[in-house]
Parts: C-alpha cells; sequence; structure tokens
C-alpha cells in the first residue's frame, strides 16, 4: 500500500520532465514548419503569382485552384509516375536490403570483410543527389560507356536514347534510387535484425529449421516495426523525389512527362511564385503523404495494433 | 590509436569553426547596423553611396569590370560588391525580384545600384520601374549610345525609353569546317560557301548533299533554332494568348525533317555529344554560333590535347571558318540596368560609358578577349584592318560579324521569350525523337507554359 | 548424422559464395561511381565532354588551380560554412531527438499518446509543403543570409526521433534511470551524462545519416543564402553548373564535387564503425 502510494508520487513529480523535454521540438515545430505549413493551406484558397515583377492578387478563389489542378493539369498522371517511379527503385531496394541485412547479422554465414562492405555499401549516400545524377548522364549518354559496351556486345546497333524513352529514363531514375538508398536501407534492416532475441535463433537451429524458414518464420514477423518505418520513410522519400529526376531530365520530367514526379509538379508553380496553386498542390500532397503512410502501416503493423 | 587521435582533431576542428561561425554572425550583424548608420549619414548629406551593389550570375561581367574600369572606384570613393546568385532553377532571377522589391526599406548600402539581365527575360525588367533611363535618369547622352548596334538597344527599350547598356553584340553566324567544304562544295571560302547557303532552301540541298557524302549537315536538333526564332514575324504573346510564329513551325518542320533523313547527328545544345561534334572525330559540316562562341567554346573542342598549343596540328586547329548563314539572328549577350533608388548614379553613369560607349576601351577589349564589343565604329575600324584569326585559317571574322550586327531585327521581342524558348525547344525534342506526335508535343509545351505563366491562355 | 552435417556444410558453403559474389559487385558499383568522380577531377573539360574515359587525364593541377584561384567562389569560405551548418544541424538533430524520444520512453503522462502519433503524423509531410510559406517567414523575421533557418529546424526531426525511440526500446532499460534517481540525480542530468553515452551507436547512426543529408543540401540554403561569403559548398557546385557558357568547365566543376565530398568521406569513417558493429533497434524482446 505505501509502496505503490509512493511509487504514484513518483510519477507525478516526473511528469513535468516529459512535457519539459518535449518543449524544444514541439517550439521549434511550430516556429519553423508549423506556420509556413498553415500560411501555406491558406494560400492554396487564392489566386496569387508573379507575372513579371507584378504580383497578381491575392484574390480569393476559394477552390478555384484544386479544381484547377484536377481538371487542367495532369495531376494523376504525376501522381502515377512518381508512385511507379518509387515501386520501381524501392522493390530492388528492400529486397537486396533484407538479403545483405539477414547476410550481415547471420551468425552461421561468418562473412569475411563484412565491415569493409557494409561501409562500401552506404558510400553512394555520401555523392550529391545532383552529382551522382551528372556521373549517370554520362555513362548512359547516346554515346557514353554503356552504350558503347551494348554495342560492341552485339547486344544493340544503334545507340539507345535511354533519356528519350519513358523506360529508360524511368528506369536510370529508378536505378540511381536504388543505388543511393540501399545501404541505407540495409543499415537500418540490420539494426532491426539485432535487435531480435538471438535465442529465438538459437532455438530454431536447434530445431532443424532452415535458413529460408528462419528467415520467414522468425526474423520477418519480428521485424515488421522496423519494416513499417523503412517503408513508410521510404514511401514519404518517394513521395518527394525530386532532385534525381530533375536534375536528369533536365527539369522537365520527359518523355513525354512520363519522369514527372508530383514535386518537380509543384517546382514548376515556383518558378511564376505561384502561391496559390503551389499552396493547393501542397495539401494535396500533405493529404495523399498522410493516407498513404496511415494505410502503410496499418497493412504491415496491423496485427500488433491489436 | 590513430584513429582516436583524428577524431579529437576533428572534433577541435568542428568547435574551433563553430566558435568561429558564432563569433562570425555576431561580427556581421554589427558591421551591418554601423554600415546602415553610415549611409543613413550618407544619404543626410546627399553624397554617393559607399558602397556599389551589382546583382549578377556569374564573373564574366566582374572580370571585365576588373580589367577595364575598376580604377573608376577610386575615382567616386566607392567599393564595389558583386552579388553572384547562379541561374539554376530560375534562383537569380528570384533573387533579384526579392532584393528589388525590398529595394525602398533596404538600407542605402544594401540597395540593389546595378543588375545584369539577359536578352531572353531583359523585358520583364525593362517594362517595370526598376530599370533607369539610361539617358534620363542616368544621364549618357545620344551621342554617347550612338555607335551601339541598333538591336541591342532595341531589346531593351521600352515606349522608347532605353533602359540597359551592353558591352558585346553578339551576332550569329555559321561556322564550318573547311575541308568538308572543300570535299563536298568544291570550295573553302567563305563568300563562296556562304553564295551556297544564302537562303533555306538552299541550305536543305547542301544538307542532302552532305549526307550523301557521308556526313552531317548539323550536329543536332536546337542548332538552327536561333536563327529562325530571331527572325517571327509576331511575338511569343499577343494579349496573353501564346503564338506560335510560323517561322517557329518552320524550324520544327526543317529539324523533323533533318532528323529523319538523317541530316543531323541527334544531338542537344551543349550536350557532351555535340561538343564532340565539334572535334577532330566529329563528323559534322558546322555549327550555328555566334560571336563569344568562336573562340572560347568551338576553339577548345577543336583541340586533340586540351593541354596542348592552340595551333595548327593540334586536332583542327585552322579547319574552320564562318559564314553568315541563311538569316541573320544574335546569340546571347548581357545587358546593364541600373536600379531605381541607387544612390551611385554618378559612378553607374562613368562606369556604362567606360565599358559601353567608349570606343577605345571596346577596341581594347576585342583585341584582348576576341569578344565582339558593341561599337560600330571601332569594329568597322578592326574589320577593315588586317586584323585575321589563325583559328579559322586566317579570316578576319570581325569584318563578317560587322555586316551581320547591323542586320538584326529583335523587335518582335516579348516578356517571355526565355521560358518558351526553353520550353518549346525541350518539348520539341521529344517530337523529334520519335516519341510523341507533333500535337502531343505542342499540347507538352501549351501546359508548360502556361504553368511557368499562369496568366498565359492557348 | 555425418551426412546432414556435410550437406549442410556444403550448402553454407554456397551460400557463402553466392553472397561473396553480390557483395563484391555493388561493392564495386558503389566504389566506381567515387572513381569516376575523381577521375573525372584530373582531366580537362573537353576530354570529359568527348567522352568516358577510365585512364585519368593530365589536367589535375590545373583544374585545382581554377578552383582555388577563383576569385568568386570562396571555396574555403564555402568548406568551413558547410562544416559549421551540417555539424550544428546533425548535433541539435541528434541531442534534440534523443531529448524527444527519452520524454515519450520514460515519461507517463497524459499527452503521451498523443505527442507519439503528432510526431508520427508530421514525419509524413513532405519538406517542400511549407517552402513557400518558410522564405515569407524567414524573410519577415530578417533571417536571410544567416545560418539560424537552415540549423535550429533540425531540432524537431520526426525521423530521427522515431529511430531513437526504437533504439531505446531495444537497448534502454528503465532500470539504469530509477538507479540514477535513487543516486539523487537531477532528470536533466541523468538525460545528458548517463543516457546519451548509452546511445551512442544509435546517435553515431543518425549523425552519418544527418550529415551526409545536410552537407549535401541544396533546397534549403538555396532559399535561404544569397551572399558569398555565407555560401555552402553545393551552392557553389550549382555556381559552377550554370556558368556561363564560355567559362562553363566540366573539369572545374568535377575538381569541385570532389573537393567537397572529401570532408564527408572522413566524418563517415571516423563514424563508420558504428555501422560495422550495427546497432539494435526493435521492441520485440519480451
Amino acid at each position: 500500500m505505501t509502496a505503490s502510494n509512493k511509487n504514484k508520487t513518483k510519477h507525478v513529480s516526473y511528469k513535468k520532465w516529459g512535457y519539459l523535454f518535449l518543449i524544444p521540438f514541439f517550439l521549434v515545430y511550430g516556429v519553423f514548419s508549423f506556420i509556413p505549413m498553415i500560411s501555406t493551406f491558406y494560400y492554396s484558397f487564392f489566386e496569387n503569382y508573379m507575372s513579371g515583377l507584378k504580383e497578381i492578387g491575392p484574390t480569393f478563389v476559394g477552390f478555384d485552384n484544386y479544381i484547377k489542378l484536377f481538371t487542367e493539369g495532369d495531376l494523376l498522371k504525376y501522381f502515377e509516375n512518381t508512385i511507379i517511379l518509387w515501386v520501381l527503385g524501392f522493390v530492388p531496394q528492400i529486397v537486396i536490403s533484407l538479403i545483405l541485412a539477414a547476410w550481415f547479422t547471420d551468425t552461421r554465414l561468418k562473412l569475411k570483410c563484412s565491415g569493409f562492405f557494409k561501409t562500401v555499401i552506404y558510400m553512394p549516400n555520401l555523392i550529391m543527389a545532383s552529382s551522382f545524377a551528372m556521373l549517370f548522364f554520362a555513362l548512359f549518354s547516346n554515346n557514353g560507356p554503356i552504350n558503347l559496351i551494348l554495342m560492341n556486345a552485339g547486344i544493340i546497333k544503334e545507340p539507345f536514347h535511354f533519356m528519350s524513352s519513358t523506360a529508360g529514363a524511368r528506369g536510370l531514375i529508378a536505378l540511381m534510387n536504388f543505388l543511393m538508398w540501399y545501404g541505407n536501407t540495409t543499415i537500418l534492416l540490420m539494426a532491426g535484425m539485432m535487435g531480435i532475441d538471438t535465442a529465438l535463433f538459437e532455438a530454431a537451429e536447434v530445431d532443424g529449421a532452415t535458413p529460408s524458414q528462419v528467415f520467414s518464420k522468425i526474423t520477418m514477423p519480428l521485424l515488421k516495426p522496423i519494416l513499417a518505418y523503412v517503408i513508410i520513410t521510404s514511401l514519404i522519400g518517394g513521395l518527394q523525389m525530386f532532385d534525381l529526376p530533375q536534375i536528369l531530365t533536365n527539369g522537365k520530367g520527359g518523355p513525354d512527362r512520363t519522369t514527372m514526379t508530383l514535386i518537380m509538379y509543384l517546382n514548376n508553380h515556383l518558378y511564376s511564385k505561384n502561391y496559390g496553386m503551389a499552396g493547393a498542390l501542397s495539401v494535396i500532397l500533405f493529404l495523399v503523404t498522410g493516407t498513404l503512410s496511415i494505410w502503410v502501416f496499418k497493412a504491415i503493423t496491423g496485427q500488433r495494433e491489436k | 590509436m590513430k584513429k582516436k587521435v583524428l577524431s579529437i582533431m576533428l572534433a577541435a576542428s568542428v568547435m574551433a569553426t563553430m566558435l568561429a561561425g558564432c563569433g562570425g554572425t555576431d561580427a556581421s550583424t554589427q558591421t551591418e547596423g554601423k554600415a546602415s548608420t553610415q549611409a543613413e549619414n550618407a544619404s543626410s548629406s546627399l553624397e554617393e553611396g559607399k558602397v556599389v551593389n551589382i546583382y549578377c550570375w556569374n564573373d564574366e561581367f566582374k572580370s571585365r569590370y576588373e580589367a577595364y574600369a575598376k580604377d573608376l572606384e577610386e575615382k567616386h570613393g566607392v567599393t564595389v560588391n558583386f552579388v553572384i546568385v547562379a541561374n539554376e532553377n530560375n534562383a537569380y532571377q528570384n533573387n533579384l525580384d526579392a532584393a528589388l522589391q525590398a529595394q525602398e526599406s533596404a538600407a542605402s548600402d544594401d540597395k540593389v545600384d546595378i543588375f545584369l539581365v539577359e536578352a531572353d527575360y531583359a523585358s520583364k525588367y525593362t517594362k517595370s520601374e526598376y530599370a533607369l533611363d539610361v539617358v534620363g535618369d542616368v544621364g549618357l547622352t545620344a551621342d554617347d549610345l550612338s555607335q551601339q548596334y541598333q538591336y541591342t538597344k532595341d531589346i531593351v527599350t521600352v515606349d522608347g525609353v532605353q533602359k540597359g547598356t551592353t558591352w558585346q553584340a553578339t551576332p550569329g553566324l555559321f561556322a564550318y569546317r573547311r575541308s568538308i567544304a572543300k570535299e563536298v562544295l568544291g570550295t573553302d571560302d567563305p563568300a563562296m560557301v556562304q553564295e551556297k547557303l544564302s537562303d533555306w532552301a538552299k541550305f536543305d540541298e547542301v544538307a542532302s548533299k552532305m549526307k550523301d557524302a557521308g556526313y552531317f549537315m548539323l550536329s543536332g536538333y536546337d542548332d538552327s533554332f536561333r536563327a529562325f526564332s530571331n527572325n517571327v514575324s509576331t511575338p511569343w504573346v499577343e494579349a496573353n494568348k501564346i503564338v506560335v510564329d510560323d517561322n517557329i513551325m518552320n524550324w520544327v518542320k526543317q529539324t523533323k525533317t533533318y532528323t529523319d533523313k538523317g541530316y543531323n547527328n541527334k544531338t542537344t545544345l551543349w550536350a557532351p555529344e555535340w561538343s564532340a561534334d565539334q572535334g577532330p572525330d566529329g563528323k559534322v559540316f558546322g555549327f550555328f554560333y555566334s560571336t563569344w562562341g568562336i573562340n572560347f567554346t568551338l576553339l577548345g573542342n577543336s583541340l586533340a590535347d586540351a593541354e596542348g598549343e592552340k595551333a595548327v596540328g593540334n586536332g583542327i586547329f585552322g579547319d574552320y571558318a564562318v559564314c553568315e548563314g541563311p538569316q541573320a539572328y544574335y546569340w546571347g549577350g548581357t545587358w546593364i540596368c541600373a536600379a531605381k533608388g541607387t544612390d551611385n548614379i554618378s559612378f553607374i553613369k562613368d562606369m556604362m560609358y567606360r565599358l559601353t560607349c567608349d570606343a577605345e576601351t571596346m577596341k581594347k577589349i576585342t583585341l584582348d578577349t576576341q569578344d565582339y564589343t558593341n561599337n560600330e565604329a571601332a569594329m568597322n575600324e578592326i574589320a577593315s584592318s588586317d586584323y585575321s584569326s589563325d583559328f579559322l585559317g586566317g579570316q578576319n571574322h570581325i569584318a563578317l560579324f560587322a555586316e551581320a550586327a547591323k542586320k538584326i531585327d529583335m523587335s518582335n521581342i516579348s516578356d517571355y521569350d526565355q521560358g518558351l524558348n526553353e520550353a518549346l525547344q525541350q518539348t520539341m525534342h521529344e517530337y523529334f525523337e520519335g516519341n510523341v506526335d507533333e500535337q502531343t508535343a505542342l499540347e507538352n509545351f501549351y501546359q508548360s507554359a502556361i504553368e511557368k505563366y499562369p496568366e498565359l491562355t492557348k | 548424422m555425418k551426412k546432414t552435417n556435410q550437406k549442410a556444410s556444403i550448402s553454407l558453403q554456397i551460400r557463402r559464395a553466392i553472397s561473396y559474389i553480390i557483395l563484391i559487385i555493388l561493392a564495386i558499383i558503389s566504389l566506381f561511381s567515387f572513381y569516376m568522380l575523381f577521375n573525372n577531377a584530373t582531366r580537362a573539360h573537353v576530354d570529359i565532354q568527348r567522352g568516358f574515359s577510365l585512364l585519368p587525364g593530365r589536367s589535375f593541377a590545373r583544374n585545382f588551380n581554377n578552383v582555388i584561384n577563383n576569385t568568386t567562389i570562396l571555396i574555403v569560405r564555402g568548406m568551413i560554412n558547410s562544416i559549421i551548418v551540417s555539424t550544428c544541424t546533425v548535433m541539435l538533430s541528434v541531442y534534440f531527438s534523443s531529448m524527444t524520444a527519452y520524454a515519450i520512453h520514460v515519461y507517463d503522462f497524459k499527452y503521451k499518446k498523443f505527442a507519439f502519433n503528432f510526431i508520427l503524423l508530421i514525419m509524413t509531410i513532405p519538406t517542400q509543403v511549407g517552402a513557400l510559406g518558410f522564405v515569407k517567414l524567414i524573410t519577415a523575421m530578417d533571417l536571410k543570409e544567416s545560418f539560424i533557418p537552415l540549423i535550429v529546424p533540425a531540432i524537431a526531426a520526426p525521423a530521427v526521433f522515431f529511430f531513437m525511440k526504437q533504439y531505446m526500446e531495444s537497448s534502454l532499460p528503465l532500470e539504469i534511470i530509477e538507479a540514477a534517481r535513487i543516486d539523487g540525480s537531477n532528470e536533466f542530468y541523468t538525460f545528458n551524462t548517463i543516457i546519451i553515452p548509452l546511445l551512442k551507436p544509435a546517435l553515431a547512426v543518425q549523425a552519418i545519416f544527418g550529415f551526409a543529408g545536410s552537407w549535401n543540401n541544396y533546397f534549403t540554403p538555396s532559399l535561404v543564402l544569397t551572399k558569398a561569403t555565407k555560401k555552402t559548398l553545393p551552392l557553389w557546385i550549382a555556381y559552377i553548373r550554370s556558368a556561363d557558357f564560355t567559362k562553363f568547365d566540366m573539369g572545374q566543376l568535377y575538381m569541385m564535387v570532389a573537393f567537397s565530398i572529401f570532408p564527408v568521406i572522413v566524418v563517415y569513417l571516423i563514424l563508420s564503425k558504428f555501422i560495422v558493429q550495427g546497432v539494435a533497434l526493435g521492441s520485440v524482446k519480451g
């Protein structure tokens, strides 16, 4: 009785620390993110842009900007592009990362030089996206080394114009995304796997489980929280995809706007400082990302929620 | 152990720079404060401001200024401060716009005094109140400006008021390979070659001959664009409606034909392949180029050994020659504008005079740098001299430029040239490549045009 | 018994071989990008334009001098600016994210669940959403040309928070805090002196991610910084990229890229032992 009472008073006295420790985060978030966001949302209901050096508006137009987005622009097309680009890069990324993470944490496999490999696979992420895009542009250009190799090997006769074919351009962007991010994902998944109690693996080994059984029956289910984190952060990153396709396609999202992502589209509106349209697009982006993230989170961790 | 030492050193240096950084911000805000009080004093006693802020996007003008007009600083007792913002993602204009709009409230030493613009978007500024009249406000006389090429004045003139000046004239031309001309056309003489290229029909004829002989007429899609787009009969936009001129469509037709028939090598402007086509292994007859492109870009690309001597024997040095080509056009150029609200008018006047009106200085610039400058008298003098270029096989190309520059007509320039030219070229590439049909390409063009300029309609 | 052992060992050998092959391929691809960047820094502009080459060029000295002697590009100042911004960003982001995660992990209070869900929700908001408002705000606050709008927002980093929270769940037993309390340690003091050192592996991993991200960030600095003395390296790289065509020099550009990539590699190699050792994440132990 006295003990539990004591505990309770302790709880009360520590509570304030919880709030105290949260202050910096919420204060900074409020000032630097929340206020800008609210003003963005606010402007989405106005016609407001620069024509040369003249400011047009702001004039309240209700939902006009939203209606324009859905009727005049190809919003759905850009959404589709973005998702395709993300999936193309993410699927190989998660598969390879899962395999690598499993190898690195597999105590039976005992890979030599694993330290070297772990160090090296993350390194592409250190290169600026713009420099990385520049490199790829050179490698895959019409008279670049990749075309030369393919031609010398007799696979193609004429240089293949990667950048002017939808599949080529999308494939390149996905490949770059994969190379830049699989190391990061591997590290995160490895961290998740190391958090799993080793006793479980030992028990499985004693029971004679095969590596793939261990992976699907123990590793995967227990990895779900981290997997959800990886998928959601990657999804958010994917929906924000901008600099790679922007630089690789010189901002035009070609061919035929098939690599134009949502943020590139947003960026086009920033050219004329179109606060109205950019605001409306931002709101839609926010809704889409939020909904998708929650949906993914529920889908993956659904059972655990209960 | 080594690693540990390294990390301690790193941590120490990081701490040091952080401290320095914090100190730095304090110091700079302090000096800013000081500067503004000084400035207030200055303006109250109606003296010339102490700092001249020049907004530009690269260091080209800076090096011209430092070589030919730096002494003016002492005369006027000012310091020149270059605010250089890269063009990428429209950042230069965005920053300049923000600075101009804050002009009234800015401390006088933070105000924009001079800004530079390119022809493609010059009218955005010359039509605004932010660019000053170089005669009425700055104080240059009509006589001072009389030797400037007309087109360089037209581009920055609004309702008869000239609002900027430039030190360059940039007439376009067609640079061709002498060896290929001899082989296919039987002559490499610029006048004779010009005769065979003097209109587009003849140009097409030569193109087909080039193809038969195993060469390309042009390197890529964009090469001839400016020769067409500078000769339109209507501006890009009339009453907020986008007008695609017939001559622009002629470019589309020509380029599509050239692409389908293999008259060009399917490159794009400034792409590595395009540059490579200008080198020793190139199979391309010629390139539409402008004054500045000859000695900077084309020369560099023509060499076999970049580190070697720039002389005959290195790659195809000496194999190029220039002629006017089918239509007069210009490409490039930078204009100087004085910003409203500046407190350095007398400095600006002297500098504009020195760099854009003074025949002696401009002649010197041309002889020093081979840049073609904006002074008819000075250029005619060089044209009629025995000046010649080794790179162009002994041709006096200044004489050719002097002829071409007079013919340029830029009366159909609009506020939207930069954005619309860019959008059209980019969307049409896909049509040339065969990925989309002409209609889709045009639709894509309109769409990106309206994204850039929400006030426009199809 | 012996036979199955043998079989198992053969299959292990095969799996090992496959893993080595794939790892070696991936390592080559990774390192090749760096090789190409550094290699191009030794080549002249026209050579780079003319095509790809595996062999180094002869223009290293020229490119290096062009970058170093360029009076417009304040490369050393840019390097220092980048170091200040990235280091401050990383420190604030890992320290305060840990603090936020600690608050939610350790304490019980009424709005705990709400705070947690709220942070997860805002993690899903793309940064660009607020970009326009952000520029208006910092202009109004007179923070243009200042590092503050680049550094301070790092305090609220939801993704780092989430990572730290997960790490605490797997590796930070509450007993340690109880023990500290019995010793009469103040909560804030406990967090700084006892908890932070325990979080080191996770902090290091997030520091690498954060440093690379901030070091290579072009978007936000381009909205905030225009003065030459304030610019960070990515802004200078963009500057070289948009140089006038007569001055455009790929050799110089690659040299600049190589130059700017060096510090981040050093930081990475120093911290990479934490990546090699790995950190354990997750809440699945009990």
